[in-house]
């Protein structure tokens, strides 16, 4: 094993400080957060380092808090060194009032697509996207389904009775 | 020593008797050397032996219906084997799956290729109804894009299922009035779904 979690935490403290937090190793894959400003600069060490050279952007998401006022979206980048077989995960939080986050399709190609899902379904504006606009939804949806204030059921359906079908309820 | 060769030694004779079926005569006057009916019974007997199907699968619900057009349930026996991958030389739409909101353009676009007359079947629960997706991203069944003629229940239906269906659609064809394309009845439902 050439390549071990210690060693990318120690990496990213020493360059970044305190700046990085929250390390945590769910099933053994590193995860860790930073400050939204940061995103590009850190995923740009990660790409440039040459003990650390995760390039391959593999999974892109947002999940969304509701209840986490201040920091409602977490935009979560699943990256993956292919040198040594590493995975880790890395999280930036932004505020759902301003879900302003740096795109990250200068660096990685696959963030191109993955970000417009991304916006698709949480309404995160990836600033200096060269293409930001939905990709899977119909382009006439006015919301963004996968907010959680936004119930699952179809809402311009009216034959089925809410009490009998489960629809509706509260979420959290 | 090539080996003998031996097959259909005893032949059993083919038993025809009530295994080939005739379409029946429509109503009418027959006499001597004439029969007389309404042309619009000719047309419909006709059109409803050879109504050519547009299969618009999408999910499970095409696997059953592969199942109907293959050789154990047969859709040939209804004059409908003629599959044809163009909707503008088909009869009936039948669209078999689950549509998403981002297909029903699509769902209405291939409706508007087809010639008049035109019949759409939905076949199972996702094409009417939806089905279990009631979710934001599924149409709520494909009436709310096209005119539907005939539902088919089932999850997926069983493909003696679509052959009730096809026979109802044969029902509606054979008995049409040749005017109801033109009736205003029809026209005001067209435009109901913003065609024409």
């Amino acid at each position: 094993m050439s390549l071990t979690n210690e060693q990318i935490q120690s990496k990213l403290v020493e360059k970044f400080g305190e700046q990085v937090t929250a390390f945590t190793e769910p099933y053994g894959m590193l995860t860790f957060e930073a400050p939204k400003e940061l995103n590009l600069k850190i995923l740009q060490f990660l790409f440039d380092d040459e003990t650390l050279q995760f390039r391959f952007l593999t999974d892109l998401q947002a999940v969304h808090y509701p209840n986490d006022k201040g920091r409602e979206l977490a935009v979560v980048y699943h990256l993956h060194n292919l040198m040594d077989n590493v995975r880790i995960r890395f999280k930036v939080f932004t505020d759902i009032n301003k879900p302003d986050v740096f795109t990250a399709t200068q660096l990685y190609s696959s963030a191109n697509w993955m970000e417009r899902e991304t916006y698709d379904f949480f309404g995160v504006n990836f600033l200096g996207h060269p293409n930001l606009k939905r990709i899977l939804n119909v382009d006439e949806m006015d919301y963004f389904p996968m907010r959680k204030e936004f119930p699952l059921e179809d809402q311009t359906r009216i034959d089925k009775d809410d009490e009998m079908f489960g629809r509706g309820g509260t979420i959290n | 020593m090539s080996r003998p060769v031996q097959f259909n030694n005893n032949p059993v004779p083919t038993d025809y008797k009530g295994h080939i079926s005739v379409v029946g005569m429509p109503d009418g006057h027959m006499g001597e050397g004439f029969f007389a009916t309404k042309l619009s019974e000719v047309v419909g007997l006709a059109r409803k032996n050879s109504i050519w199907p547009l299969p618009f699968a999408t999910s499970c619900c095409g696997i059953e219906f592969m199942a109907t057009a293959a050789a154990h349930y047969d859709l040939g026996r209804f004059g409908s084997e003629r599959m044809a991958f163009t909707p503008r030389q088909c009869d009936l739409m039948m669209v078999m799956g689950t549509i998403s909101k981002k297909m029903g353009p699509v769902v209405k676009q291939v409706y508007l290729q087809m010639a008049e007359p035109r019949w759409v079947m939905a076949v199972g629960a996702c094409a009417s109804s939806g089905g279990i997706f009631d979710t934001y991203s599924v149409l709520q069944g494909i009436d709310q894009v096209v005119p539907v003629d005939v539902y088919v229940p089932g999850c997926p239906p069983r493909p003696e299922a679509i052959l009730d269906g096809l026979m109802k659609v044969q029902e509606l064809v054979g008995q049409e009035s040749l005017r109801r394309r033109n009736s205003e009845h029809y026209q005001k439902l067209l435009e109901s779904y913003g065609i024409q």
